[in-house]
């Protein structure tokens, strides 16, 4: 019911595409990270909550939503979104054709983040899942504990007069950090692109802690010792360089491995992820019941060949934007070497 | 070992010098002293004994697991590190032993494992894995697995030890060379007291130099400068004392026994005298005062190899070239000009006249301009380019600018293709930057050197994401890439080598530049490498054994 092509995902029974990375007739967005929405298309398909993010980050499109569970037709195949629980309104794509089903993941965690809808297995006969972290190496600890540290952290620059300068994805990571920011009770300053993204949220009747956005205008005294949220992006930029003292903290699941961190050049690792590890993948994957699974991104080939000795019938999925595992699939754009 | 763990964890996330030196600091200030011990021996090198293969570390953790073997070398492959990999296989633990053990209680306990049987040693690990966070395994399987290579230089270390005790770096840094036994020293004696200068061994700290910035015209009047070659044997410091003789190299390892042919002339040497000079392979069949030296490949065996041939002592006796006297009589001179120390040396070595101990030639010249001239024939004299030392200055510790400069000759180049590639390690970890370089021979591609280093960050990000994208075949961590990308190969030099398919060797090969402009067909070929071996070879590598 679903081919792997080099647009993305595609079903010919309802001739629409799923996260396609071209523009295409009928799109369906599993959620509004840039890797899977794209621009361009004639028409969308998201849930409510992701809605807005996608018409921030797109533009003006023919969007149209399906709550959760809502079981929309096109071309006689039936559509609807489940949780997925990787960010706020993220869905995974069930599809209903004469009796089969199967479904899509997008991307997901199987633990609760206090922000995105939780992830729910669907019983489906074919699951193609994300495998981005399908190693065993990848085991998360609590989000409590992470916090934990977090604040520790941030504390401990307090003290020292040095600002904490944590590196999240301003949509999704950036959210999630914020009720342990705002608990050290310092104030939260933040780059303009999170800033977009929590007003856009806050429209739409999200309640967040307050964060300042920083301006020209901002005076320097007042960020020293505090906290900001930047994006990854803006690491070594003279942006950031403004920020000194600082100490910078990335957070993300790639901080698993020393070795990443030290390649990041970060004071600190926070190993804080929205993808499954692990265990969560294999969990997710015993909860469908699938006959058949289909694992994309990351480390697809050892997780699938991992799921067959399991007695798992996987297979990985091939297609032009890779054939082997890639990094950081969340905007981290890879270089073209030849450009 | 929480607190060991802790450190590491510091000192491995942490980019900023003065925040490790801080780390190390509060630890030096804080720990029992025991440990503080340890510390300074893992941070220079002195590792504890391996008590256990790797080969059991990796087989206990599949068995704990029930990881398959294929996957945890998936996992291997990707973290980079053995003993990071099992700490993160490894189940986190919950509920921990109460009393906590200290760095030197396992590292004490390492050492007795030594003895025991294999089946002790397992139960000795298991227990130490169940107790522990993630962390200290990571720790205490780098105890057992390799050096702790997390961008702690020696230099670091003694700044900070410098700091926690109140005295110089050179002071510490000169207390803490040598034999000494981590298991029964003390702070007090290492770092305070001259008492541990009785070690008869003892060398002196390495003075190292900077490469040459700009314009070495800069640098002032060249009368002020002595100019030497650069050669490129193994760094070494030749000591006798009281009748007792020992090589040490750059690294502080004590290579004394692989040696032999020196202690000849260690017979001959005044006691109280230690000398800084190069340890190199000569040609003993050069015209006398003529220095010839072999390849490196010829050195390097030697190292390696605990018996040494007859065959070897005599196609390839190593020689020292005496550079530098550090002490004389029992006399610590480093603080002496080169000039004076220049003098000693020279009437030493004159007086001596022993065929295996070389006074290191000064290059003559009258101006800047000259030198550089004499400097172009550096590679056909085997010699990597120039020293340039102030006359005037005393021996210093550790690399420090100002009074030693080298000046190295451009390196040879030649551009190739990246054929191979496999992922790194440290903080290379799950990026694909050790390459394969191949070039043409005709239609086929003939593989010549590999290459590590070089590129920017931004550009091992680039090849990475190409090898992801074209990686055709599989061959365990290897994987072949589609022959496109062009790089240009530096290396200092080429030697003849029936090991390699190609049959050269290259010294030092990097990557130089990454060639966008260039494609598959603008490569070099084995004809061109062959010709610069013409060119550059001084001898063939006789002894060189074929491998198998």
């Amino acid at each position: 019911m679903i081919q792997f092509t080099d647009i993305g995902l595609y079903c010919p029974q309802g001739d629409f595409y799923i996260d396609p990375w071209k523009p295409v007739n009928k799109a369906i967005i599993t959620h509004a990270h840039s890797d899977h929405a794209r621009a361009g298309s004639q028409s969308y398909l998201c849930t409510p909550d992701t809605l807005p993010l996608l018409q921030l980050r797109l533009g003006t499109h023919n969007y149209q939503t399906a709550a959760w569970k809502e079981k929309v037709f096109i071309n006689g195949v039936e559509v609807s979104f489940f949780p997925a629980g990787h960010i706020i309104g993220s869905a995974q794509v069930k599809l209903s054709y004469k009796g089969e089903t199967w479904v899509f993941s997008g991307d997901y965690k199987t633990t609760a983040d206090g922000f995105s809808e939780p992830f729910e297995p669907v019983p489906c006969n074919v699951f193609i899942t994300e495998s981005t972290f399908g190693l065993p190496i990848y085991k998360w600890k609590t989000q409590d504990i992470i916090f934990n540290e977090m604040q520790q952290w941030i504390s401990q620059n307090h003290a020292q007069k040095i600002t904490s300068v944590l590196l999240a994805y301003s949509l999704g990571k950036a959210q999630r950090i914020l009720p342990a920011l705002a608990a050290t009770g310092l104030k939260i300053f933040a780059h303009g692109a999170i800033c977009n993204v929590h007003e856009t949220l806050q429209q739409q009747g999200w309640s967040l802690p307050n964060i300042e956005r920083i301006t020209a205008a901002t005076n320097k005294e007042d960020i020293k010792g505090q906290i900001v949220i930047a994006p990854p992006g803006a690491d070594g930029t003279p942006w950031m360089k403004k920020l000194s003292p600082a100490a910078v903290g990335t957070c993300s699941g790639w901080m698993q491995v020393r070795g990443n961190a030290r390649r990041k050049n970060t004071d600190a690792a926070f190993i804080l992820s929205d993808h499954a590890d692990w265990d969560g993948l294999l969990a997710a994957v015993k909860a469908t019941g699938a006959s058949k699974v289909f694992t994309t991104h990351g480390f697809k080939s050892a997780f699938s060949k991992y799921l067959n000795e399991q007695g798992i019938e996987s297979a990985e999925v091939k297609t032009a934007f890779g054939n082997e595992e890639e990094t950081d699939t969340n905007q981290e754009q890879a270089l073209n070497p030849a450009s | 070992m929480k607190k060991f763990a802790l450190l590491i964890r510091l000192l491995a996330t942490g980019s900023k010098v003065n925040v490790k030196i801080k780390a190390l600091e509060d630890y030096f200030n804080s720990a029992p002293e025991a440990d503080r011990i340890w510390v300074i021996a893992i941070f220079s090198g002195r590792r504890p004994k391996r008590a256990m293969s790797t080969a059991m570390l990796r087989e206990a953790c599949i068995q704990i697991t029930g990881t398959p073997v294929w996957l945890f070398e998936e996992c291997y492959h990707t973290v980079g590190d053995l003993a990071e990999t099992i700490a993160l296989l490894l189940p986190k633990q919950t509920n921990f032993d109460e009393n906590e053990k200290s760095l030197s209680w396992y590292l004490n306990q390492l050492h007795l494992l030594g003895s025991e049987t294999d089946e002790n040693k397992w139960a000795f690990v298991q227990h130490a894995w169940n107790n522990m966070s993630s962390d200290e395994i990571f720790v205490f399987n780098k105890l057992f697995t390799g050096g702790f290579r997390i961008g702690v230089s020696q230099k670091l270390m003694v700044n900070a030890l410098a700091k926690a005790t109140g005295q110089e770096p050179a002071v510490i840094a000169h207390r803490i060379t040598g034999k000494w036994d981590p298991a029964i020293s003390n702070w007090e004696e290492l770092l305070y007291s001259s008492s541990n200068e009785n070690d008869l061994s003892k060398p002196y700290p390495f003075y190292l130099a900077y490469a040459v910035e700009t314009d070495p015209s800069e640098l002032g009047n060249i009368h002020d400068w002595q100019a030497e070659w650069k050669w490129d044997g193994i760094r070494g410091q030749l000591i006798k004392r009281q009748d007792e003789f020992f090589i040490w190299s750059r690294g502080e390892e004590l290579l004394t026994a692989q040696f032999p042919e020196l202690h000849a002339l260690a017979m001959q040497l005044p006691n109280g005298v230690a000398m800084d000079g190069e340890l190199i392979v000569l040609n003993p069949n050069a015209a006398p005062k003529h220095i010839e030296p072999l390849p490196f490949s010829l050195l390097q065996t030697r190292i390696s190899r605990k018996n040494i041939s007859k065959k070897q002592l005599i196609e390839a006796p190593v020689s020292f070239i005496a550079y530098d006297l550090l002490e004389y009589d029992y006399k610590d001179i480093r603080d002496t000009t080169l000039r004076d120390r220049r003098s000693l040396l020279q009437q030493m070595v004159q007086e001596l006249d022993h065929p295996l101990l070389k006074l290191s030639p000064v290059i003559e010249a009258n101006n800047w301009h000259a030198l550089a001239l004499q400097r172009s024939d550096a590679r056909q004299n085997g010699s990597e380019g120039i020293m340039l030392k102030k006359k005037n200055a005393v021996y210093q510790v550790g690399r420090k600018k100002g009074d030693w400069w080298k000046w190295k000759i451009d390196p040879l180049t030649i551009d190739a293709v990246l054929i191979y590639a496999q992922k790194g390690h440290g903080r290379r970890s799950n990026l694909y930057t050790d390459y394969t370089f191949a070039v043409s021979d005709g239609e086929k591609l003939v593989p010549f050197t590999k290459a590590y280093s070089g590129l920017t960050d931004k550009e091992f990000a680039a090849v990475d994401a190409f090898v992801k994208r074209n990686a055709i075949e599989k061959f365990g961590p290897v994987r072949t890439v589609k022959p496109e990308l062009v790089f240009e190969i530096a290396f200092e030099g080429i030697a003849a080598s029936k090991r390699h398919k190609s049959g050269v060797a290259l010294r030092f090969p990097r990557m130089s530049r990454w060639r966008q402009d260039k494609k598959l067909a603008d490569i070099n070929s084995l004809e061109d490498l062959k010709k610069m071996l013409e060119l550059y070879k001084n001898e063939t590598t006789a002894t060189e054994q074929p491998k198998k």
